[in-house]
Parts: C-alpha cells; structure tokens; sequence
C-alpha cells in the first residue's frame, strides 16, 4: 500500500504511537523489564515443586530461575499471555492460579453454580413451607368481632410448657 | 528413662480411655452407676497421665536429647528454651500429641462439672470424649511414637521405641532445628489457639450425640455446651487471627491470607461452627429448627477431624505441611466412621427431632439468621470443593490443577458483603415478626448516616465500586448499632436524672448477650475493613536500591541507608537493612527489614520492617532471592491500607466474647428483684 496521501501517513504514524503506548509490546528487543514486570507475571504462576505459594514471593532456587525465565522472554518481547502457556506447555496446568477453563476443569467451576442456585432453590422452597401467616393486628382495634379462637394444638401446648420449663430454669 | 516414662504414661492413658468407653458403655446399658462414675473417673485421669508425657517429651526437647528422633528433628542446641518448648507442636508427633493433651484437659474439666441433673448425658458424653482421645493416642503410640530412638545395631543405625537385640542408644551431637519459619513469636501462640479452638468443639458434638443418643430433643444440650462453644469459637477465631499475623509477619509476601488449603481447612470448621453459634439462637429462643444445630455441630466435628488430618497426613504439601506420614488412610477411615455414625443416629432420630418450622416474615430474626447460615454454608462448600478438586482432578485426569485465591475470592466477596447486609438490619430486627414498615422506620436514619460512607470516598478520590459498596455497607452496620445502641439506652433510662453511664451498665447487664453480639458483629465489621483495604488498595513494587538511593511508593518514600550482616547467638546469620521511611520529605521512621539464615537448618526467613498506622501499613521487604551485598539490595515494599483494621477488629471480637461468657450473678439479682 502506497501512503500519498498526508492524512493516511498521519493516521498511520498515530496508529503507531498508539501501539508503542500499550504496556504488553512496551518490551521490545533488547529492552529491560523492571522487577515489577517480571513480578506481575509471576504473580499469577505457581510453581509445581513449591504448591500454593506465587511465584513472585518464593524464594527457592527453582523459581528464581523461573523468575530469570520470565525476564528474558519479556525482554525478547514476548506477552504475559505467551510466557503463561510457555510454562503451561513446560509443566502443566498446576502452574496456573486457577485451571484453565476446559474439559473436566469446568466441574471446578461448576459445582459452587449448583451449590449456590440449588441451595438457594431449596431454602427458597423451604421458606414457603415455612410461612406463617403474619399476625393478624388490625382485629382487635377496630372493633370487629373476632373469630372463635381455635383449640390450641398439641404442638403449642408443647411450646408453651417447654417455654414455661425455661423460665423456670432461667 | 525418661522416654520410657513418657511413652509409658502414654500407653496407659490409651488404655484408660479405652476402658473409659468400655466402662461407660457398659454401665448405662446396665443400669449400674458405679461403672458410669468408675468411667467419669478414667476420663478425669488422662488429663495428669498425659501430662506426664508431654512434660517428659519437653524435658527431652529442653535437655537436647538428641537420641530421641523426634528431638533431633525439632531442636538443636542454639535453640532459646522458649523455643525449645515450643518445638513440642513443632513436629508431626509433637503435634498430635499436644492435640490429644489439650482434648483430654478439656474433657477432664468436663467432667468437674455437676452431673446431678444431667446423668443420662454422662455416659454418651463420656464415650464420645474419649472415642476420640482414644483415637489421636492409638495414632501416637502405634504410628507416630514422639519417643523413638536412635539405635546402633552392629554398623546400621535403626529407629526404634524398644532395645533391638545387640542395639546401643546412639545420637547426632546436634539437631536439624525447628522450621526456621515456626520461629516466630506469633507461632508460639497460633497453633495452641487454633488447637484449643478446634478440641473445645468436640466438647459441644458429644453433647449433642448424648443428646441424639437419649432421644433428649429438648434444649438441655445447648445449655450445656453454650459456653464450650463460644470459647471453641473464639479459640477457633484467634487461631485464624493469629495465623493470619504471622503470615504477615514472616511469610514475606505482604499479604495475610493465601488461600492455602490448610488455611482453609482451619476456615472451614470456623464457618460451620460459625453457622452452629447462630443455629442454637434460633432453637433457644423460638424452639424451631431443632435439626439444624446438629446437623451443623456435627459437620463441624468432622471438619475439625478433617482439618487434622489435612495438616497431619501430608495429603496436601503447602507450607503448613511440614510433616508428612502414612497416617492419611487410618484418619480417614476415621472420619468416614464417624460421619456415618452421627448420621446414622441423627437419621434415626430426625422425626423426634423435627420441630416447629415456621417464619412470619423475611426481615424476622429468625429468618435473617437461617440466611446467613445458609450464606455460611454456600462459602463453606466452596472451600471443601476447592480443596479437594486438586485431588480429585488427579485421580480423573491423571494431572494436578492449583484452586488459588481467585476461586475462592469470587465467591468470597458476594457473600461477605451479603453477611454484612444482614448485619445491617439484624440488630433492628425482632423474634417472630417484623414489618417492613416498622424496620423502615428504624433504618432511615442510620442509612443516611451510612450514606457518608459512599460519599467519603467519592471525595477522596474512590473510584473502584466494591469497594465503594463494601465501605458504605460497613458504615450502615456500624451506624445502625450506634443508632440501636443510643435507642435502647434512651428506652431504658429510668428518670431523666440517672446517669448515662449507670443506664448504659444496667442495660448491658440485662441483656448482655445482645450486647456482646453487637460488639462481636461490629469486631468482624472492622476486621472487614482491613480486608477491603488490602483487597482493593495494596499496592506495591520491587527495586535495587544502592546506598542513599530512594523508593517511593503511595505517599511514602523509603531511603537504604545501610546492611549490617552479623551473626547472632542462635546460629543465625542476619542481613538487616537500615531503611528510613520518609512522608513529605520528612523522616518519620526507621525500619529494619532483615533476612535471617539459620545454619542448624539452612534455611532462610525474611521478616518484614513494617511502619503501621491506622490509616495504612507501609511494609518493606528485604528480597531474599537476590543477593544482598554491600552495595545495592533489591526490596519489595508494600502499601497497604488500613490492615491494621484487621487486628483491632480481632481484639473487640475477643471483647465481645469475653462480655458474652461473663457470669450472670448481677443478671440473677435483677430478674430476681424484677420478679
């Protein structure tokens, strides 16, 4: 493509400098990551020999190299994307913070969805069951005349004594 | 000799729980007291027997008994003598030694207790105490023996308890040393507090097996076990907390909570015991929901069982698994007997304990608390789902996956915020039956105060929204029990010349348990705030810094000013960085962040230098990974906001229990005096 016109050569060179300002491509060749950089990739790795401890606080030999490792691929350019899967293809999905979402992964992810929207479904289906008719205030006050009360039943007279066999210990 | 004292008292007091069980069994089934009381007997005994073992095990730690293998693998001779008694939990052995020692002080002080009234529950209780006693002893004597010695039979050096035929007692003239890591103040408390706190449960779940047992479907169980239970929680909550601390302290990653699956596994019982506090709320006061405290008492056995054997059996290898043994399948055979027995029981017994089940209204007491036990428990099947999964992911497929702290944060959050909203209007609301109109009425004022909480923020320049919502959420809790607080003392006030003070004491008094459950909730909500602060504001950065040079990070710039590389007394070489830490060109601290070698062990410990204040943490690190030389130090510094929220909201929980389980004689007085 040939840029004759003024406008396209601007376009482009803006197009440019927008790329240059994008944090990933900011290590080109022969450029040097801070500690920072390294660290926010490391951050999201675990190495398989020191479990449940990220790469970026552990102080084995091990992932010192690793942490070696990150540096010289961000200097050769590469993405915090790229570096994950060069160690994911080195060492397995254990170097990641979570599984990756794929095959038999997603019952990891799944099952807290069944646990909370199942959950949630029975104690909602218990709450119905569970309903009692609020009490009725408004009788009295106005004066209606109420109806006959009903026989207490077995279940209240329970509930009473139980309550009275409290207040008594109490 | 003095190991042979140890394991002696050791064997006797297996033997004594085990006749304890037997004795007990057989007296309730007999109608024969005596056996009953002959096994009350038994259990009071292993407490002194137990204690004969631990203080010899000690003895042999303090006396660098090198011979014996466990001493040799948790002291060494530059070891200060706190440390060297600390070293008892320092080691698999050790440890579940010191775990049955704790249980069998709590169930011998069971049974100082009057029985009179209550002698059906005494033989269950009995059998249950020491069915598990029994079982952590059989662990101790058979698999995991603290008194093995060294032995040298001809050329071989052989590990055994007992002589072997032509063996001499031989032994390194030093040891490996405690883990470098457990050499922390905070670690000479946490692990006796998350232990405390995980045995005082077992206390409760006997209760209420007794209870199931004798078809008892009455409150006397929760009466009984209410004050084990509250201490069980706070024990449970500071072993958390201080576990927490020294993460903080030692683990030199800036953070206090990793998602580490034995973290989660001391989280998990906490969440069900959590759930149980609240479940027995409703059965005391309503008489409902009868089932659900044992439901939730006994998952929280079983999950105590479960986080010993997670910690103890090397299942997992994180950096609470220091020790690793064969002792995995025994404990979950364990467990699986259990679960099943208490099911079992519960099963045959659910209809008499099916109680009345009914809610008025969303905003009752009742029905607020059955939310956040249900929220409690949505969490905790996410933590067991998300340790296990590594586990079953490698029996299925065949490669291990990490569960790390996304997992568990995405469900955290939601539900954290959810407990505080709940919080919010719990305090207002009332047992049985409460209008929306009427928790409207309460809930306008201090929602306006709340309001502060969204516009604070804004102003300061907050524009991340959780964490707007989280803070303003935390000032509508705290502004509610402020309003409640003032209403209820105002209703009470006698005449408009009693002193405030003398109204607040009386209405504290009478309704302490109220009380301390504001106190406690208003503890978590402060303790949330340091959640938030290092969730959404840490930030951080790492350099290598020469002499003189700087580092700014917030609004704090810290400068190096020197190493000093020494070796101290305890064969221990340190690396300490002298850093100033400046705030607008001031100097307004000095730290010292530092890195310690250990020789004995050869393993290094980086301790943070940390200028705390009650707005932010500004922690510097002193990089162990890099090589520290005279000339330049690579430090990673962290920044962050409002932690310290985090250990005063543990203190006021501590408070709140303290309040809750102080004795009612003045109470007494003025019930009776009412009457």
């Amino acid at each position: 493509m040939i840029l004759n016109s003024k406008r396209t050569r601007w376009q482009v060179l803006a197009l440019v400098l927008l790329i240059s300002l994008i944090p990933l491509s900011a290590f080109a060749q022969g450029s040097d990551p801070t500690d920072d950089d390294v660290n926010e990739v490391a951050r999201q790795l675990y190495c398989p020999v020191c479990e449940n401890i990220p790469l970026d606080t552990c102080g084995t030999t091990a992932c010192e190299q690793w942490r070696g490792i990150i540096r010289d691929k961000l200097a050769e350019g590469w993405t915090e994307d790229e570096i994950k899967t060069y160690f994911v293809d080195q060492y397995g999905d254990r170097v990641l913070a979570e599984p990756p979402r794929r095959g038999f992964n997603w019952v990891v992810y799944l099952v807290p969805v069944v646990i909370f929207v199942g959950g949630g479904y029975l104690f909602y289906r218990g709450f119905q069951q569970w309903r009692a008719p609020e009490p009725d205030r408004t009788v009295r006050k106005k004066g209606k005349s109420s109806p006959a009360p009903a026989k207490p039943s077995e279940d209240d007279i329970n509930r009473v004594e139980e309550e009275l066999r409290k207040r008594s210990q109490g | 000799m003095v190991a042979e004292i140890g394991f002696g008292s050791l064997f006797i007091s297996l033997i004594v729980s085990v006749y304890g069980i037997i004795a007990a069994i057989y007296g309730t089934s007999n109608h024969q007291k005596k056996w009953v009381l002959s096994a009350k007997q038994a259990m009071k005994l292993v407490f002194p027997l137990l204690t004969v073992t631990v203080g010899s095990l000690i003895y042999l730690l303090i006396n660098n008994n090198f011979e014996v293998v466990y001493v040799s693998q948790v002291s060494s001779l530059s070891m200060p003598l706190y440390l060297k008694i600390t070293a008892l939990w320092g080691g698999q052995a050790g440890s579940l030694l010191f775990w049955s020692w704790l249980l069998a002080g709590f169930i011998s002080a069971v049974t100082l207790k009057k029985w009179d009234r209550d002698q059906d529950f005494l033989p269950w209780v009995i059998v249950v105490s020491l069915g598990t006693l029994a079982f952590f002893l059989v662990l101790n004597t058979f698999f995991e023996n603290p008194f093995i010695r060294y032995w040298q039979v001809n050329q071989d050096i052989v590990q055994s308890f007992a002589q072997p035929a032509g063996g001499f007692i031989v032994g390194p003239r030093n040891g490996g040393g405690l883990n470098p890591l457990l050499r922390h103040p905070g670690m000479v408390i946490h692990p006796p507090m998350q232990y405390l706190g995980f045995v005082a449960f077992i206390v409760p779940y006997a209760y209420a097996m007794a209870s199931l047992i004798n078809g008892r479907s009455d409150d006397r169980w929760i009466q009984l076990s209410r004050r084990w239970t509250l201490w069980a929680w706070l024990f449970l909550s500071l072993g958390l907390i201080l576990g927490a601390r020294w993460a903080y302290d030692v683990l030199g990653w800036g953070g206090y909570w990793g998602w580490d699956p034995v973290e989660i596994s001391a989280l998990m019982p906490w969440l069900s015991g959590t759930a149980f506090l609240h479940a027995v709320l409703i059965q005391e006061k309503r008489g409902m929901f009868k089932q659900w405290p044992i439901v939730l008492i006994i998952l929280t056995y079983l999950l105590v069982i479960f986080g010993t054997f997670l910690t103890r059996s090397g299942l997992l290898s994180s950096v609470h698994s220091f020790a690793a043994s064969s002792i995995g399948p025994i404990f979950l055979v364990f467990i699986a007997v259990t679960f099943i027995a208490s099911f079992w029981l519960l099963s045959s017994r659910w209809e008499k304990f099916k109680s009345r089940q009914e809610l008025t209204s969303f905003f009752s007491k009742e029905a607020l608390i059955l939310i956040s036990i249900v929220l409690l428990m949505g969490m905790l099947a996410t933590s067991f789902w998300g340790v296990i999964f590594p586990n079953i992911s490698e029996l299925v497929t065949g490669a291990k996956v990490t569960v790390g702290p996304p997992f568990y944060e995405r469900v955290a959050a939601p539900i954290l915020g959810g407990m505080l909203l709940i919080m919010v209007i719990c305090p207002l609301a009332v047992w049985s039956y409460v209008s929306f109109k009427h928790l409207g009425k309460l809930l306008w004022k201090p929602f306006a105060v709340s309001l502060l909480g969204i516009v604070l923020p804004i102003l300061g320049g907050l524009t991340k929204i959780p964490a707007i919502i989280a803070f303003w959420l935390i000032a509508f809790v705290l502004a509610v029990n402020g309003f409640e607080f003032v209403r209820r003392t105002r209703l009470r006030r006698k005449s408009e010349t009693e002193n405030m003070f003398e109204t607040v004491s009386r209405v504290f008094q009478r309704n302490k348990r109220s009380y301390a459950a504001m106190i406690i909730h208003i503890g978590i909500v402060f303790m949330g705030l340091g959640i938030i602060g290092i969730e959404f504001f840490q930030t951080e950065t790492q350099a290598t810094l020469a002499e003189g040079q700087e580092l700014t990070l917030a609004s704090y710039t810290m400068e190096y000013e020197e190493l000093e590389i020494f070796d101290a007394p305890d064969a221990r070489n340190v690396a300490r960085a002298i850093v100033l830490v400046k705030k607008d060109g001031e100097v307004i601290d000095e730290i010292y962040p530092r890195r310690d070698f250990y020789y004995d062990s050869g393993q290094p410990v980086t301790i943070p230098g940390v200028r705390s204040t009650l707005l932010d943490d500004f922690y510097v690190i002193l990089v162990d990974w890099k090589s520290v030389t005279s000339e330049g130090a690579t430090f990673k510094v962290y920044h962050n906001p409002l932690v310290q929220w985090l250990w005063i909201g543990a203190w006021v929980i501590i408070g709140g229990v303290v309040v809750a389980t102080w004795p009612d004689k003045k109470t007494s007085k003025v019930t009776k005096s009412a009457r």
